[in-house]
């Protein structure tokens, strides 16, 4: 199959551009290179902010950085407060955690992981899947939704706010909170509080597996096109707990290739460095991770939803795992790889979620008092992952003699499917786009695919798109074929 | 018409939105208003913003800016939105000073991306310089550095509830004021 990263002669083609690439969280653009008769050559998503930010936290005591951490990301603060403190637990020399601790940084985490995923789904892209990739410009957004499905859009709007609401519970506010601290967290949940959210959340359950059925009933309009559409068969990669079920919170790094088989399983994630290695592309900010045995071109993964219920053997909750179950036939036996099934995948999760959540709440020990882990000598070194909403996030720090910060490594969940979202959008090109005069629409599919891997390029902070879309398809002898706007 | 008495003739109140180098924790703040962002649509639309698709600013009431400037296609946006808004309002700990992005401005911006583009053993490998990427500033700047600037709220997000104050008090023509209460960074 005809490699899409890189035109053979890019000088002779035309250049079209998407940006700023919308209705996903933070900044990116694609461009595109075609010939004469609008085949497509060349297809890149670039990301093109540049942060520094493991480089400018060096000199930083180490306590400070899972509060400073937070702000590389404002969609996902708790993923990164809690990476980047699982890390400094190692490194401030603390033993387990209190099981009241562990259990309220875990209701943080699903709380998180509710809000971002309502977020995604029903704000960003819901309005493709219920309008049409491409329907009215104007109306493609949450504001639309809310006029053509009022209930639907308020429970997507509600559902977010009650995960927000978990999260000011615990960490003081819902955006860049406090609460996990090395060693533990900093306050007990009160009990009014625990009872407020007890109360409200059978709903946010029964909404979730709403969302799960509404998923399921588009997919069910046109199964080959939601199973094919963006197709990238991709290596697998997520966390499992000991017997293999999915953890959001801890546990070992599993993969597994594109057809399901084994690649590693119950990987020491301090040793990530032994399983992973990073490649580095001119044209993008953004790092390009594969799995070091596979080499760069057979080892490129993903992670996140689609991933992760994929690799687990069992979601450990009644009512997701049989959603699970429902998705896994769905592939009759095979993985699943199309990108729209990030979404499915990705309400499963959501569900799974609540129900953690509601298991916690109804758990005595949430509302314990014993907060804090026996601590030990100092150690220089720490690393801390979890399962963020968009995958497996890496914080991997060092701490000299003085406390400060010396060395510092990130691999942010979306880094981890730069390949495959790349693969993805090449695959929508070459399948809808190529060949055909450029429409507005048409360019929107490209997005629809970048979309459902829900990626986070706020993770890294920069703006990008300055110029109306307009976009012009010239021909050999410079004639304008057709042009297309966009904005 | 009967039209009249329920819906106000006067034209939506239309809003931009940007993230300039910010982290879109000041925009998951305004989306914290929850369920009153179904009652600010009635009197109020989007123009270009993240949550939409419009891709290019067009003449609007209001821009709030998220962010501070750290390369050229920031500087760009946050001309094109401040020739385009009646009035910008610079949102946000990162938009007023830089916020944490502007730790980097005690460095060189040059070193910084050198020490970033090794691979998990150490080793160098190539700084990304493709034409795609937009020019990186040698430091994160202020709004108001590169803009006029017509309203600041403060905060690392500002709460929803400051957003919303602020939004009703512009929308409604007073002039914007937080009590204390709402007055914090963090
Ligand atoms: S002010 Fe705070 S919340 Fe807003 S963009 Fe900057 S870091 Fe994010």
């Amino acid at each position: 199959m005809l490699n899409l990263e890189t035109a053979q002669s890019p000088q002779k083609l035309r250049r079209v551009a998407i940006e700023p690439v919308s209705r996903v969280e933070g900044h990116g653009k694609v461009t595109i290179l075609l010939d004469a008769e609008n085949r497509i050559h060349q297809v890149r998503l670039h990301i093109v902010e540049f942060r520094g930010f493991e480089v400018f936290i060096q000199g930083r005591p180490y306590w400070e950085v899972p509060i400073a951490v937070q702000r590389l990301c404002g969609i996902c603060p708790v993923s990164h407060l809690i990476a980047a403190t699982k890390a400094m637990d190692v490194i401030a020399g603390f033993g387990p955690l209190t099981p009241t601790a562990e259990k309220l940084r875990r209701l943080l985490h699903y709380g998180q992981i509710v809000q971002s995923h309502a977020l995604h789904f029903f704000h960003l892209s819901s309005p493709d899947l219920l309008f049409g990739f491409e329907s009215e410009v104007a109306k493609r957004n949450i504001i639309g939704v809310a006029a053509a499905f009022p209930d639907l859009a308020k429970q997507g709007v509600l559902t977010r706010k009650f995960g927000q609401e978990i999260i000011a519970h615990i960490a003081g506010k819902r955006i860049h909170g406090t609460g996990v601290i090395p060693g533990g967290v900093n306050k007990p949940l009160s009990v009014a509080d625990r009872d407020s959210m007890r109360a409200g959340i059978d709903q946010i359950v029964d909404w979730s597996k709403a969302a799960v059925g509404l998923v399921i009933q588009l997919h069910e309009t046109n199964p080959d096109f939601y199973r094919t559409f963006g197709e990238s068969r991709a290596n697998m990669m997520g966390l499992v707990d000991r017997r293999g079920a999915l953890d959001f919170y801890h546990g070992g790094l599993r993969a597994r290739d594109a057809d399901g088989g084994p690649i590693f399983d119950q990987i020491d994630y301090a040793t990530y460095r032994n399983v992973l290695q990073e490649d580095v592309k001119n044209w993008s900010y953004m790092k390009f991770p594969h799995i070091k045995t596979l080499g760069a071109d057979k080892g490129w993964y993903r992670v996140g939803p689609l991933a992760r219920v994929q690799v687990c053997d069992v979601m450990p909750t009644p009512l997701a795992e049989a959603e699970r179950r429902t998705f896994l036939n769905a592939g009759g036996g095979k993985p699943l790889h199309g990108a729209l099934m990030y979404h499915w995948a990705r309400m499963i999760e959501m569900l799974h979620s609540a129900e953690l959540a509601r298991e916690l709440l109804d758990d005595p020990d949430i509302v314990g008092t014993d907060l804090m882990a026996d601590k030990g000598p100092r150690r220089e070194e720490g690393v801390g992952v979890i399962e963020a909403p968009r995958g497996t996030l890496f914080h991997h720090y060092r701490a000299d003699d003085n406390d400060l910060v010396s060395y510092c490594n990130l691999i942010v969940s979306t880094t981890n499917n730069n390949q495959a979202m790349n693969e993805s959008i090449r695959a929508v090109a070459s399948r809808y786009l190529s060949g055909r005069e450029l429409t507005e629409g048409l360019l929107n599919h490209i997005e629809v695919a970048i979309r459902a891997y829900d990626p986070c390029l706020s993770c890294a902070t920069h703006a990008l798109g300055q110029m109306p879309l307009e976009v012009d398809l010239i021909d050999a002898d410079g004639t304008l074929v057709s042009r297309a706007r966009k904005g | 018409m009967s039209e009249s008495a329920e819906t106000p003739a006067l034209p939506k109140v239309r809003i931009a939105t940007t993230s300039l180098a910010g982290c879109f924790g000041c925009h998951m703040s305004f989306l914290d208003i929850d369920e009153r962002i179904l009652d600010l649509m009635k009197i109020a639309e989007f123009d270009r913003s993240p949550i939409t698709d419009i891709k290019h600013c067009s003449p609007c009431d209001i821009a709030l800016i998220e962010g501070g400037v750290c390369n050229a296609e920031n500087a760009h946006v946050l001309r094109e939105m401040r020739a385009n808004a009646k009035i910008l309002v610079a949102i946000g700990a990162c938009a007023i000073n830089g916020g944490l992005p502007a730790m980097r401005n005690r460095l060189d911006v040059g070193d910084i991306l050198n020490e970033v583009y090794r691979d998990l053993d150490g080793v160098q490998s190539h700084v990304p310089n493709d034409p795609e990427l937009p020019l990186l500033f040698d430091k994160v700047y202020p709004v108001n550095e590169v803009v006029r600037v017509d309203y600041f709220i403060p905060g690392c997000p500002p709460s929803a509830d400051a957003i919303w104050k602020y939004l009703n008090d512009l929308i409604l023509g007073r002039m914007p004021r937080l009590d204390h209460s709402l007055l914090h960074y963090d």
